[in-house]
């Protein structure tokens, strides 16, 4: 099940989504068995800005029909916290180790990828795009032109292969996929989550402390297939899918949609090994025989 | 904080029969046999979810697996969980029948400390909040006082789960009329405040009467709290709770925290079933 993605090679094609499995964390939990058994071919950080983010408020989750609403708010320790205490841990991962970064400007973008460029932990970088540009107050990953700008601005900052994480809050995410690919990226991820909202069921104010949040799990499965068919179709470069993945099945319907890679989230919160099983199971599927003939299997 | 309060979760969830299920007035205590997990200290928890129909493929609620402090672990192996049926996930739970099965992940998170020499434990639980000091109880022995409060005589009958508590339920119908933390004022009274350890555990405006009363009377209190989490882990980050230090992930730190790090402990998002 090995596969090359961007010139790394993986020992299957399941990896994380970014935010959804802290191996730091996780190591504190179950010890470290979790790096003798560490489910995921390669690991996505969670996003690191700039400076130190302490996310939102409380209540942060709300569960839904085949799935949660999330609002975070991306709590990290800023690029100096992350260098300092995390990336000697994540060093140690037994699985190449991509960063996933976000700005609120292009240039804080640019530091980041800057600070990464000549890291030899890290093996790719992924830009998280699913936020305002608070200079144009356009966000960076809905609008062609301004995803453009962006990967223009950061192409010659590093050699490492880029990531862009495309957000489904988006008119065209293929439109956005392929400005990328023409500015110089090296692959795209998606999908990020879907923008959602719950009502408290007494005060009908907003359910959470950021009012709304991103929708994930079983509930958004089907709406990531159709932009990870559409953004595979329309780009040469790999495509992550993700977005309710919870079998084996569902992983073999995100690569015969057109990705090269699939990345589990939401599932690891209900099995922390969900991943594990993920890959067994997609690797016991007799997937060869389910492609037309005439069409050759990708690396 | 000291390995002695964090027993590590074997890695991934575990499929677990349940063997036994009964009834005390409004809640169900599960027993269910986790032979290849280890023993959790007092105050630990997992995370449950029915190994049929709970959001399999194309889920309905619940999804998402629910946090449960244990209620009491048997040196055969047994977990036992206490559990009120007030949403979709605990309505599941109590459902489930002897033979049955759940998934099960944990020990998650970290339990209570022993009390300081000297001190003697004061255990003050409310409503379902009870479960982790029964397994707290069962480890220090019957030192301990036992204060629980409730809302009606149902509800009052989860005392059984503990050994020789006192009572107070909202109206009056079984022990003291009125709140449990009365009856926890009364005890400071009778106690030199340098010599108790309060532990609670309970409904938000409880535990914040408990902590608010310790901090005025310096005794050092040990809340376990309740914050909704979906993974139980740390990968979530859903789970956070204000403290004088930030926000912490309840999972991680806690869910036993030290009073004197809360500034209320009153945690928006609880109860979401």
């Amino acid at each position: 099940m090995s596969v090359r993605f961007c010139g790394i090679e993986l020992a299957h094609p399941i990896i994380n989504g970014s935010g959804t499995f802290d191996a730091i964390a996780a190591r504190r939990a179950f010890g470290d068995t979790l790096l003798d058994e560490f489910p995921f071919a390669a690991f996505v950080s969670k996003t690191v800005t700039v400076e130190p983010r302490q996310g939102n408020p409380p209540p942060r989750l709300w569960e839904v029909a085949g799935g949660l609403i999330n609002s975070i708010g991306l709590p990290n320790k800023g690029l100096d916290g992350y260098l300092a205490q995390d990336l000697p841990e994540l060093a140690r991962l037994p699985v190449p180790l991509i960063v996933n970064v976000m700005g609120f400007t292009r240039e804080e973008v640019a530091r980041l990828v800057a600070a990464f460029a000549e890291r030899e932990e890290v093996a790719a970088l992924e830009l998280n795009v699913s936020c305002p540009n608070v200079e144009t107050g356009l966000i960076m990953g809905a609008d062609p032109r301004e995803t453009a700008a962006l990967v223009t601005r950061v192409r010659p900052l590093t050699t490492k292969p880029i990531v862009v994480k495309l957000t489904p809050n988006a008119t065209d995410p293929a439109a956005v996929a392929a400005a990328a690919e023409a500015s110089g990226a090296d692959a795209v991820s998606l999908i990020n989550t879907l923008r959602g909202m719950a009502l408290h069921p007494r005060t009908r104010e907003p359910w959470l402390g950021g009012r709304t949040g991103g929708v994930s799990g079983a509930a958004v499965r089907s709406i990531a297939l159709a932009q990870v068919s559409a953004v595979a179709n329309r780009v040469a470069i790999p495509v992550v899918g993700m977005g309710g993945v919870q079998s084996g099945g569902d992983a073999a319907d995100v690569l015969d949609a057109g990705a090269t890679l699939v990345a589990v989230g939401t599932e690891s919160f209900r099995d922390p090994a969900a991943a594990c099983r993920i890959s067994r199971e997609l690797e016991s599927l007799d997937r060869g025989q389910a492609r037309p003939p005439d069409e050759t299997p990708k690396q | 904080m000291s390995a002695d309060r964090r027993t590590l979760a074997p890695f991934g969830r575990r499929r677990v029969p349940i063997v036994d299920r009964c009834e005390y007035g409004s809640y169900v205590v599960l027993r269910c046999l986790d032979e290849a997990g280890p023993a959790p200290r007092p105050g630990q928890f997992y995370m449950l979810a029915a190994a049929e129909a709970w959001g399999g493929g194309e889920g309905e609620r619940p999804f998402l697996p629910r946090a449960f402090s244990v209620l009491r672990a048997t040196p055969e192996s047994e977990l036992h969980f206490l559990l009120e049926a007030v949403g979709p996930g605990t309505k599941r739970l109590g459902a489930l029948a002897e033979g049955e099965e759940l998934w099960l992940a944990g020990p998650f998170g970290v339990g209570f400390a022993p009390p300081a020499e000297q001190r003697r434990p004061l255990l003050v639980g409310g409503g379902v909040g009870i479960a982790p000091l029964a397994i707290w109880q069962d480890e220090l022995g019957l030192d301990a006082t036992v204060l629980l409060g409730f809302r009606d005589a149902a509800h009052a009958e989860g005392a059984a789960v503990l050994a020789e508590a006192r009572l107070a339920t909202d109206d009056g119908s079984v022990g003291h009329r009125g709140l449990v933390t009365d009856l926890l004022i009364q005890e400071l009274d009778h106690t030199d405040d340098a010599r108790a350890a309060v532990y609670a555990c309970g409904p938000p405006p409880m535990l914040e009467a408990v902590r608010a009363l310790c901090a005025e009377r310096g005794v050092p209190a040990q809340l376990a709290l309740e914050s909704g989490m979906a993974c139980g882990y740390g990968a979530c980050f859903g789970c956070v709770v204000p403290t004088r230090a930030g926000y912490v992930r309840l999972c991680l730190e806690g869910p036993v925290l030290d009073a004197e790090l809360l500034e209320t402990a009153l945690i928006p998002g609880t109860g979401h079933g």
